[in-house]
């Protein structure tokens, strides 16, 4: 059970199934642009999740990290044409830094607090790259000329770090890492007294999960070729949309943000597009609408999301049948 | 030899002095029982012991170490347990993951602590319910819960705080013999905190009697029944010694 990587025989089939799917689609390259941009908010999900899901340490700031991982990969760029490659790696760095200088302040909080301390820590890196102007081209943001035309590297890029990073949560929740995690996120003071530093182990998963939002943040401007901070730094569109995610999907399960990850993106795309063009005009505008619904639903009804309640669904629909066949 | 030596111990709340000029040392395998009115300071001192509160004023030394000002973690790590009066299970993980938590304490590999984890479940009577939530176990498995999370993490000496209230008598013989076991068969050295003068009584070498924080009485629970002060903290001023009815 506990041999690398981790993976039981249907996550190969659902890796299998991902390898493939973007050929599938060969002819639609908008089609494959929102299969990564799934696979993205994957990545972000899985980063948000270790920390928020199993450690209990709700983050409503998760754009800080994206955001620097993204200008990690932007910055050298801009002033010493590095390429923004490199941003797979300083992203990630540069986000870990960040995690730890945040941790130092926030995590002095708890419950809300911490919570409202990650979002301002968000917000207040989003000021700051706006108005310094000489570091960060500010509004006008930083452009790139993306090195392939083709989507599909991006899509394999992507999927790798949306693996990679699945496969390091499995890993870290079967691992002293994870109990302590979660012990933390169940009783701080029970945790303590088992000889649990909490302190310690709560920046370890904060450094973990901004590592992962880091390189998501630096594949996102390698992709797009722009960033800009109102895009990166995003209270709504970044930090919001992360934990609607992991609400949706399942928070603390190893599966719920992929599954949030895929209905967030093809719900809103749906609704966005007007059923893909087919609908009248106004559809569209109910994208966020019908997304913000969708949340109250699974909160109301499905508190553990769609992994993590994956049995009632399963019973409920399983009752339906009967009951139509009985 | 002592292995916990407590020195002119002091906690104040405010103006409220909690813990008032304690000096207690516990010896290496005895069974020490800490007794005292309701409020007399008897949680307040395992909370300075395991540095849940700082302290006031005085020195705790575990094995000739000063571990005053030590962090919590830090003392579970040197091998002091507790278990909690308000037991504190991890709710949503399962009894094993519970213990297994602990005991990563000394281990470091998923197989190391699942194997010491499964010793302590059968240890404390918990095997049949290993894979329940522990957010769902009645109380007295709780309260077992609590004794085999601390137990998981290797302590040498064991700081129990009424584990036996709110049991049924079958669960109460129960706990107290697991409690017999800890020491006899594990050498781990106990201070229990109890209400009920029966197990405490049965149970324990010595007595350390407290009251408004400040020790009233030391020595064998004999002695420390017909102790004067003792009966007086228990039951007011009026009821003179020899009044008492010897149960």
């Amino acid at each position: 059970m506990n041999n690398f990587p981790y993976l039981e025989k249907r996550e190969w089939i659902i890796l299998a199934v991902a390898a493939l799917v973007p050929w599938l689609f060969s002819f639609s390259p908008y089609f494959q642009g929102l299969l990564i941009l799934v696979l993205l908010w994957v990545v972000l999900g899985n980063s948000w999740n270790l920390l928020a899901g199993y450690t209990g340490q709700v983050s409503f700031g998760h754009a800080a990290f994206f955001g620097i991982g993204a200008y990690a990969a932007a910055i050298p760029y801009h002033h010493f044409k590095i390429s923004p490659w490199w941003g797979l790696v300083t992203g990630g760095l540069a986000a870990v830094i960040l995690g730890y200088l945040l941790g130092k302040l926030v995590f002095r909080l708890r419950g809300p607090y911490f919570a409202l301390g990650t979002l301002a820590s968000g917000e207040i890196l989003r000021l700051v790259f706006g108005e310094e102007e000489w570091l960060t081209n500010g509004h006008n943001g930083i452009f790139y000329m993306t090195t392939f035309i083709s989507k599909i590297p991006y899509y394999y890029l992507i999927l790798l770090i949306a693996v990679g990073s699945l496969v390091a949560v499995k890993a870290i929740m079967n691992s002293k890492l994870g109990f302590y995690f979660l012990s933390i996120r169940e009783d701080q003071e029970a945790a303590e007294a088992l000889g649990i530093d909490t302190v310690k182990y709560k920046n370890i998963s904060l450094a973990i999960s901004a590592f992962f939002a880091g390189i998501s943040g630096a594949f996102y401007m390698i992709y797009m070729g722009f960033v800009d901070p109102e895009v990166v730094f995003a209270l709504h569109s970044i930090s919001i949309i992360t934990i609607l995610v992991g609400i949706i999907g399942g928070v603390g399960t190893i599966w719920g943000p992929a599954v949030g990850a895929l209905i967030m993106v093809f719900v809103q795309e749906l609704f966005r597009s007007s059923f893909f063009g087919l609908g009248p005009q106004w559809i569209s505008q109910m994208h966020s609408l019908v997304f913000g619904a969708l949340v109250v639903v699974v909160i109301l009804y499905l508190a553990g999301g769609v992994v993590g309640d994956w049995d009632i669904i399963r019973k409920k629909f399983a009752g339906k049948v009967l009951k139509a066949r009985g | 030899m002592s292995i916990l030596k407590i020195t002119n111990l002091t906690k104040n709340f405010g103006g409220l002095t909690a813990v008032n000029n304690v000096n207690l040392e516990v010896k290496e395998g005895e069974i020490l029982g800490l007794i005292g009115p309701n409020g007399s300071g008897k949680t307040t001192l395992f909370n300075l012991i395991n540095s849940y509160y700082p302290v006031s004023a005085g020195t705790i030394e575990f094995n000739k170490l000063d571990i005053t000002g030590k962090t919590t973690n830090q003392i579970a790590r040197l091998g002091i347990g507790r278990t909690f009066q308000v037991v504190k299970p991890l709710k949503r993980l399962s009894v094993i993951d519970n213990i297994m938590a602990g005991a990563f304490a000394r281990e470091n590999t998923f197989a190391g602590a699942r194997k010491v984890a499964t010793e302590v479940l059968e240890f404390c009577y918990l095997d049949d319910v290993a894979e329940m939530k522990a957010g769902s176990l009645p109380i007295a498995g709780r309260k077992r819960l609590e004794i085999a999370k601390a137990l998981a993490t290797r302590p040498s000496l064991l700081l129990l705080d009424e584990t036996a209230a709110g049991l049924n008598p079958t669960e109460l013989l129960q706990a107290i013999e697991i409690i017999k076991k800890i020491r006899g068969d594990l050498g781990i050295t106990i201070v229990i905190v109890e209400h009920i003068m029966r197990v405490i009584m049965t149970i324990s070498d010595r007595i350390h009697a407290i009251a408004q924080g400040a020790t009233i009485a030391e020595g064998t629970p004999s002695e420390v029944s017909r102790n004067p002060a003792v009966i007086e903290a228990y039951l007011g001023s009026d009821f003179k010694v020899g009044d008492h009815i010897h149960a």
